[in-house]
């Protein structure tokens, strides 16, 4: 077991829980995104509240909610020691650094791009997920669910909310252009034949699920949708 | 030398010595050739120094052909300066324009000490390599040259690693001071090749302790390394040392 610590304290090692942390937060996003896009049947939230209900009733959904935070602030804490061991690594400063020419602006910036994903967290779990869980959810729809598509209109009557909620998921892309392939290329999955799927998934990864979050608030906000 | 007719400021980095702290200094250069490398407008620039007393900028270099690794200067924020694909010595004054203002500092990492002005202690990377980057055998005969069939796509990828001459451009560039293009150069060349393999997982467990031992940073994929090596080492060796490192950890019995 002494084999185990040893390695993930090791600097690979700890990017290895970067990796697998970040991917299987990959793998959330997609369930999360797909879920909340049923608002977009424009049902008045109708499938979607069914959608929201299995979600919160379904017991290996509530114990996977465990795991999440577990992977999220394994992904948050991990981030911020590999950040102190890097500003360590370089106590004297460049006064003249390109970094522009060698590689791009969001690889350089996911400490940064993290921390807006991690405030936009805060305020977004206060708008929901403190809601469904812990103060209730008000009112019930036609189908006798509760209705957090309600909750949902109403949070998003705000347009600061909406603002910030974009903004995120511009930062989120970006964070995901960079972190989806940086986790294959961490974890070593780095093959000739695969390299270009990887590269072009983690693109369109990134892009539609940004895309397809920033939507919501958007279409609500704006009376798109019902 | 033919003098030219580039007129220059330099901003040098001086620092007197690893306990005191330096200071970018400037320095106006006249009639200087776009034929010069950077290397010898340095020469230049010193023997000015030297005729008015005082002491010439401190710089490492060699072979000055581009082979060697020693040359190690961060010019206008990257290493071996603004052309793809060449160390510093290789670097010639054509690729600036008259008038230019060039600052000029050394590679910056708490694992690179500075010995003075632009020459830095890079031991640690010896200190990494000794830990592992080699093989063990027994000296005689050598044998048939094609003994042990290799290959031609392995042998290339090897050699491509082993083209690495350890000069630090990517520890100098990366955001986070990382050595994994140097040591996972350093391992895949042993690592591709079958005289490698009997210490393919003990190496690769040694050499990163080594190497965090040494306080050099982690990697961040950004790339920086790969775009800024003069010898054009791939990321794919970093894919690689990870792959190697998890199988040596997870899957290995030999722990080290």
């Amino acid at each position: 077991m002494s084999g185990f610590g040893n390695a993930l304290s090791s600097s690979i090692g700890k990017k290895f829980i970067m990796g697998i942390t970040g991917l299987f937060l990959v793998l959330f996003l997609v369930v999360h995104c797909f879920i909340n896009a049923l608002i977009f049947f424009n049902d008045g939230g109708l499938t979607f509240n069914i959608g929201a209900h299995f979600m919160a009733s379904n017991w290996i959904i509530r114990a996977g909610e465990i795991v999440l935070f577990i992977g999220l602030l394994a992904h948050i804490f991990q981030a911020l020691r590999l950040t102190l061991q890097n500003q360590k690594a370089r106590p004297v400063k460049y006064a003249v650094n390109n970094g522009k020419a060698n590689s791009k602006w969001y690889s350089r910036s996911m400490g940064l791009l993290g921390t807006l994903l991690l405030i936009f967290l805060i305020v977004h779990l206060s708008n929901f997920w403190v809601v469904s869980r812990f103060t209730g959810i008000p009112t019930v729809d036609a189908n006798g669910h509760e209705d957090l598509y309600a909750v949902m209109r109403e949070t998003f009557k705000n347009p600061l909310i909406v603002l910030l909620y974009t903004l995120a998921m511009i930062s989120l892309c970006y964070h995901l252009l960079h972190g989806f392939a940086s986790a294959f290329q961490t974890l070593g999955w780095n093959h000739t034949k695969y390299n270009g799927i990887i590269k072009g998934a983690g693109v369109w990864y990134s892009i539609i699920i940004s895309v397809l979050f920033a939507a919501m608030p958007i279409a609500v906000h704006f009376g798109l949708i019902k | 030398m033919s003098t030219g007719n580039m007129n220059l400021t330099l901003k040098v980095w001086r620092q007197k010595n690893n306990k005191t702290k330096g200071a970018l200094v400037d320095y106006k250069l006249a009639d200087i050739s776009p034929d010069m490398s950077f290397l010898e407008m340095f020469d230049v620039l010193n023997e000015q120094l030297i005729n008015k007393g005082e002491e010439p900028v401190v710089f490492d270099h060699d072979c000055r052909e581009g082979i060697c690794g020693m040359c190690s200067m961060f010019i206008n924020g990257r290493p071996h300066g603004p052309k793809d694909l060449v160390t510093t010595c290789q670097l010639h004054m054509r690729s600036f324009k008259d008038g230019d203002t060039i600052t000029v500092e050394p590679w910056r990492a708490a694992a690179f000490p500075v010995v003075k002005d632009l020459t830095v202690d890079r031991s640690a990377f010896d200190r990494v390599i000794a830990a592992g980057g080699f093989i063990s055998v027994n000296t005689g005969n050598a044998q048939d040259a094609n003994n042990l069939p290799i290959p031609k796509k392995q042998a290339d990828a090897a050699f491509e690693a082993a083209a690495c001459i350890g000069c630090g451009a990517c520890v100098a560039t990366c955001k986070n001071a990382s050595a994994m293009l140097f040591v996972s150069a350093k391992i895949s060349q042993l690592a591709l090749l079958p005289q490698g393999q009997p210490e393919r997982y003990r190496r690769v467990q040694s050499m990163v302790a080594q190497m965090d031992a040494e306080g050099f940073g982690n990697c961040t994929n950004t790339g920086a390394c790969e775009a800024e090596c003069p010898k054009g080492i791939s990321l794919e060796n970093i894919a690689r040392m990870n792959r190697d490192f998890a199988t040596a950890k997870f899957i290995s019995e030999e722990e080290v």
